[in-house]
């Protein structure tokens, strides 16, 4: 089907929030880098933030095709009023048992997306999902091996992963807050919209979480925290930002 | 003391360095798992190295990544360390091959004289 303007904004914003989740939890994951838990866990999580980075850069590089700025340009110079990341990724890593939570959380959720995405009308992005497969089922046995393993490990392993999944649900939620052009997408097949993403989500994290042990947060019972796909975020994401650009900034026409 | 650094991510994590008293029990490590990767169907595993895990599913997960993130890989064995059997150093001698076992060796037969002489004799 020929792409009106609207579906093209729509692909625009599916894209965006995309890169910036990516972009954001990369970066935040990659702040253990250095303070893991053991050395295996350390390269191994620190691993998976470069492979955000690098699944970020590739959704820069289909807006830049589409007439947006340089990634480099994209990612470096907003403000965070500017990125359409979800609440969830920019805050703080906390401990390890909220990183691990929001790593099974977000991942699922994203590798649920490049799933079907896959089959999406827009070639160039069906292709990426189809290069990034692999990299995020890793990603996922990852979280699942921790989340296991913790939920039989001692009363406190369990408890604070069980507190984090009970906390963080809300938080959760908001990945899936809807856009201006859910219709669009949905009816050129660019993409399966937030609300079919949420089910096939929930699905899968409440059998995932029941095999573990642990008690499964009620869809209805949470008021999801929406906002970032709007600009709205929570003041740990401006630090981030700053940190972040900290170098690019010195001079950002600097050849690397 | 609070570790002060140039890097905000440590001094937002808040280390102490207050040594501990240096006593570890050994609760303080995982156990150990023997890392084998194949490279191409088809191939020998071979070992590339060992990993802490604390159990054999995170064994895998942990050797994913410390040694097949480059290059090509298409399965990966562990073994627990304690179930490898192991010959002693101090048996090493064991393998020293003795000084005169050419006779196992097809090379060590010269033949080719008594090979000519042969036909030297038919010949005739």
């Amino acid at each position: 089907m020929e792409l009106t303007e609207r579906h093209v904004e729509g692909l625009k914003e599916l894209l965006y929030k995309m890169a910036d989740d990516q972009l954001i939890i990369g970066h935040r994951n990659s702040e253990w880098t250095g303070l893991g838990p053991i050395l295996e866990e350390d390269i191994a999580f620190s691993s998976m933030a470069q492979d955000k980075i690098g699944q970020s850069h590739a959704l820069f590089e289909l807006l830049n095709g589409l007439g947006e700025n340089e990634p480099d340009i994209v990612a470096f110079t907003r403000n965070s009023n500017q990125f359409h990341n979800c609440q969830l990724v920019e805050l703080p890593i906390g401990e390890y048992d909220f990183s691990l939570v929001r790593h099974f959380y977000f991942d699922h959720a994203e590798a649920l997306r490049f799933e079907a995405l896959m089959d999406s009308s827009f070639e160039p992005l069906s292709m990426i999902a189809r290069k990034y497969k692999g990299e995020i089922k890793y990603h996922t046995l990852h979280a699942d091996s921790w989340l296991k393993i913790l939920a039989k490990g001692t009363e406190e392993s369990f408890t604070r992963i069980q507190n984090n999944i009970n906390e963080f649900f809300p938080h959760a939620l908001g990945i899936f807050e809807q856009g201006d052009y859910e219709k669009e997408l949905i009816e050129a097949d660019i993409f399966i919209g937030e609300e079919a993403l949420r089910t096939r989500w929930y699905e899968k994290i409440s059998a995932l979480l029941t095999s573990f042990g642990y008690s499964v947060p009620a869809l209805d019972s949470a008021t999801p925290i929406y906002g970032g796909r709007k600009g709205v975020h929570t003041p740990s994401l401006q630090p981030l930002l700053d940190e972040m650009t900290e170098v690019f900034s010195i001079d950002p026409t600097a050849e690397w | 003391m609070i570790v002060k650094s140039l890097d905000p991510r440590i001094n937002r994590a808040a280390l102490d360095d207050e040594r501990t008293d240096g006593v570890q029990t050994p609760m303080d490590q995982f156990e150990t798992y023997e890392v084998f990767q194949q490279i191409k169907r088809g191939t020998h595993h071979t070992h590339v190295g060992t990993v802490h895990a604390p159990n054999e599913e995170l064994a895998l997960i942990f050797a994913k990544e410390q040694f097949c993130r480059r290059g090509t890989s298409v399965n990966i064995w562990i073994v627990r360390t304690d179930n490898i059997y192991t010959t002693p150093y101090e048996d090493a001698d064991m393998f020293e091959t003795s000084t005169y076992k050419d006779y196992r060796e097809p090379d060590a037969y010269k033949v080719m004289d008594r090979i000519q002489a042969f036909k030297e004799r038919t010949k005739a």
